[in-house]
């Protein structure tokens, strides 16, 4: 006799009991001890046919291969770039990933990032030891000239982007900044106008405060129209913020 | 004289009033308030993050590491000098051993979590309210963690088993046995034992029944915290 402890979208804490009986099958966030399915971690349950698993709403980002993160460069090395990437674990872009142009031996990396410079990168490859090596080359790479950096919890960045970035892109026509997400928690907003600037990162950080109430791109939508009374949105979504 | 009543008019088996809350600390990753009648604790859990000295770095999983800190004015009588002392080296490191069976930082190789535990104001039971605060800290951080981590100080004052001894009662005038206990709830696996005092084997085991009970009640305030930070 299996039996779900639970409801879906409930919040669970670690040790919980999901569900009794061998039918239910522990996935991420979940294990199964003896007959009961437990909650490993803090987060929401989410109930698909027979498999249960936790989405997770807080913690630090781990670095996943094909991500789009931002980081930041932290140390110039012989063949490279050392970068923060808001996590545990550094990353590393080598010159040969850079860049499209060749760099010579010897050349001074400087010249093509500088400590302290944001840029926005993809994973490669992360191994089991978490060496990060990350790479520039792919559609929209590249360096974060001027604007400024937040940072937001990373498992709100999907709430940002919104489904099919609808969220996000709202937020850009609404304030005219070019805002950039990092599956890292980082975001990178740049816009002409400071004030505006300003409210796209209020909005932001509206969405990250209240990403698990339903209607919220509405809530938003209406938000950015009070501070913005002439602001144009335009109709289409487009995928994260490229 | 044997010990009638006690000192604060409780039950033998009631513990102080507990309040606990999650998310007190905004720049923290996971952080705790738990308050245990006049012991109060803040756990702030920040991590996984890179660790260095390099030698202190372990591939295999990544490390957990916990400070234990009670503040100067703290104590109920003289002021206790700040900063590091052999005690609070202790506490620190019998903390860290009684929350790392339920935590799993394989996923972090290379990487240390930091907790924090400060005490504004402490009135005996700091090791114990410490660990209640650092394991909600912890699941706040979300961490991955098999189960909490509850404890509670037990013992006999004179002849009476007890639950939850304040500093008066930790200080009677009598045979006292001070045991604070921690334990993993579903399974009632004891992850911290400690005993100062004199008891006898027979009293031991109940005492450590009462406490084991305890922990499982202290288990249902420690969720309910959780819960309520994301409750609206």
């Amino acid at each position: 006799m299996s039996e779900l402890k639970v409801s879906e979208k409930e919040i669970v804490v670690p040790g919980e009991v999901l569900a009794e009986g061998m039918s239910y099958v522990p996935s991420y966030g979940t294990y199964r001890s003896q007959d009961k399915v437990y909650s490993h971690r803090l987060g929401l349950v989410n109930v698909d046919g027979k498999v249960i698993k936790i989405i997770p709403l807080s913690g630090k980002y781990l670095p996943k291969r094909n991500d789009v993160i931002i980081g930041k460069v932290v140390e110039i090395m012989l063949s490279g770039w050392r970068m923060e990437t808001n996590c545990a674990y550094s990353a590393v872009l080598s010159m040969k990933e850079a860049s499209a142009d060749f760099i010579p031996r010897g050349a001074d990396l400087t010249r093509y990032f500088d400590i302290g410079d944001y840029v926005m990168t993809k994973i490669v490859n992360v191994t089991s030891q978490k060496l990060v090596d990350v790479s520039m080359k792919g559609p929209g790479l590249r360096k974060l000239v001027g604007g400024r950096i937040i940072s937001v919890n990373t498992n709100k960045v999907p709430r940002i982007i919104g489904k099919q970035g609808t969220m996000i892109s709202m937020v850009k026509s609404a304030t005219g900044c070019r805002i950039i997400v990092g599956q890292n928690g980082l975001i990178w907003i740049s816009g002409e106008d400071p004030n505006k600037e300003l409210i796209a990162v209020r909005s932001i950080k509206k969405i990250e405060e209240e990403s698990h109430t339903s209607g919220l791109t509405e809530q938003i939508l209406n938000y950015l129209k009070d501070l913005i009374p002439d602001a144009k949105f335009e109709e289409k979504g487009e995928e994260n913020g490229l | 004289m044997a010990y009638k009543k006690r000192v604060d008019g409780r039950d033998w088996h009631e513990t102080r009033p507990i309040t606990a809350k999650a998310g007190v600390i905004p720049r923290a990753d996971g952080s705790a308030y738990f308050k245990i009648g006049d012991t109060e604790a803040y756990a702030a859990v920040y991590g996984p993050r890179n660790l260095y000295p390099r030698f202190m770095q372990d591939p295999a999983t990544g490390i957990l590491r916990c400070h234990y800190n009670m503040m100067p004015f703290s104590g109920s009588g003289e002021r206790v000098r700040p900063g590091g002392s052999r005690r609070s080296k202790e506490i620190s490191a019998v903390t860290e051993k009684a929350l790392l069976p339920v935590l799993d930082l394989t996923e972090f190789p290379n990487a240390v979590v930091d907790v924090f535990i400060e005490f504004p104001q402490t009135d005996a039971g700091s090791r114990c309210a410490g660990i209640c605060a650092a394991a909600i800290a912890l699941a706040d951080a979300g961490l991955s963690m098999k189960d909490m981590v509850s404890a509670i100080a037990v013992g006999k004052v004179d002849d009476k088993l007890v639950v939850d001894l304040n500093y008066a009662e930790e200080s009677y005038d009598a045979e006292v046995a001070d045991i604070p206990i921690a334990v993993i709830p579903s399974t009632g696996e004891i992850t911290l034992l400690q005993l100062d005092g004199i008891i006898d084997k027979h009293d031991l085991k109940k005492a450590i029944e009462n406490g084991i009970e305890t922990c499982r009640k202290i288990n249902e305030v420690q969720k309910n915290a959780l819960k309520e930070k994301y409750r609206k």
